[in-house]
């Protein structure tokens, strides 16, 4: 009996681990930013270029960091979603043009529409690395203290929208 | 002794051609030509300039990133990726390195920002105790194991000592098969 329940066992642990493996998400790294204060900055305006945006602005409020690029491909799929969520009003968005060209940026929001209380240009993606961005779209929630509650990697969606960042924003307006 | 007086024009008009130049040219100034021709190329090898104006700090620059990884391309360091993140970070790495920081000091920078994730060499913390003691733990068990088959191995060969009958049987065998002998 046992020289078949050993193997039996041997092989539904190793099941379990392939399971696991399989559902773990290696390319969303967790940002160790979370809960900490968000790095400052201070940017050019994408359609303002003398009109300078510091990120101390927006204490006091809840807000959202978008990282996009006109190049990022999946930046269109949670775009139609940004556009919506900022005509809802339940929190301003905030773009970053991550490593991108003026004139491209502004075709693309022009013909997609324009989500973003300001979109401010890291075309060098300086900002980008004091806030760990490795990929675009990231997303941040950022508290009424400057502190970042929360880091969508990869487009937002539905689902992580409904889920996750809609209950947190409300929590942290409440 | 003139070359060109030894030298014996070939039919081949192909060929003429070719070693025509020895009579231009003496046999010395021929092999001079052609050890330069054949360095000429050289002098355009150089090493491929390194990006950074200072080598030393290129070289320190590489010997980090080593040991970091890419986050976009995560089965390489941020030294062997094409990825353009990977360059921007080579690059602020570098910048670090010109302000006069520390390795210890651009690899906490790097930490703050993407997480343990970009250390080749995860630090010991109890989040990775796992990780680190987990080969010994395998080992340890491996070892055991074997040391209990073994033990149980023996008992199973060492032969158990003969009764006093089967003693006697087998000299009575022994006896019979020495007489058979004789």
């Amino acid at each position: 009996m046992m020289r078949f329940l050993l193997p039996l066992a041997a092989f539904i642990v190793l099941v379990g681990f392939l399971a696991v493996g399989l559902n773990l998400k290696p390319r969303e790294v967790p940002s160790p930013l979370i809960g900490k204060p968000a790095p400052v900055f201070q940017s050019q305006s994408l359609h303002e270029p003398e009109r300078i945006l510091a990120s101390k602005d927006n204490l006091g409020k809840v807000w959202l960091l978008n990282v996009w690029a006109s190049w990022c491909v999946s930046c269109r799929e949670e775009h139609p979603l940004l556009v919506e969520l900022a005509k809802s009003g339940i929190v301003p968005i905030y773009g970053l043009n991550y490593k991108d060209k003026r004139d491209l940026a502004l075709q693309w929001l022009s013909q997609y529409g324009d989500p973003y209380t300001i979109s401010v240009v890291d075309p060098e993606g300086r900002i980008g690395i004091d806030y760990g961005v490795y990929g675009v779209p990231e997303t941040y929630v950022i508290d009424k203290n400057g502190v970042i509650r929360h880091k969508q990697i990869g487009p937002v969606t539905i689902e992580s929208l409904e889920k996750k960042i809609l209950p947190l924003i409300k929590e942290l307006q409440g | 002794m003139n070359p060109v007086s030894s030298f014996k024009p070939l039919k081949n008009s192909y060929q003429q051609k070719i070693f025509g130049l020895r009579n231009i040219f003496s046999t010395k100034q021929f092999i001079l030509l052609l050890t330069l021709v054949l360095l000429s190329p050289l002098s355009w090898a150089e090493e491929a300039l390194p990006v950074a104006e200072d080598p030393a700090i290129e070289k320190r620059m590489l010997a980090l990133s080593e040991d970091l990884r890419c986050l976009v391309c995560q089965n390489e360091s941020l030294a062997g990726s094409r990825a353009d993140f990977a360059n921007d970070l080579r690059r602020e790495i570098r910048e670090q390195l010109k302000a006069n920081k520390s390795d210890q000091e651009i690899i906490d920078f790097l930490v703050s920002r993407y997480g343990d994730f970009v250390l080749y060499r995860p630090p010991v913390k109890p989040a990775t105790y796992l990780l680190w003691g987990g080969p010994f733990v395998f080992l340890l068990i491996g070892a055991g194991i074997l040391f209990f088959y073994l033990k149980r191995r023996r008992k199973q060969i060492e032969e158990p000592p003969l009764t006093e009958e089967q003693h006697r049987h087998a000299e009575t065998l022994l006896k019979e098969n020495k007489g058979n002998n004789a």
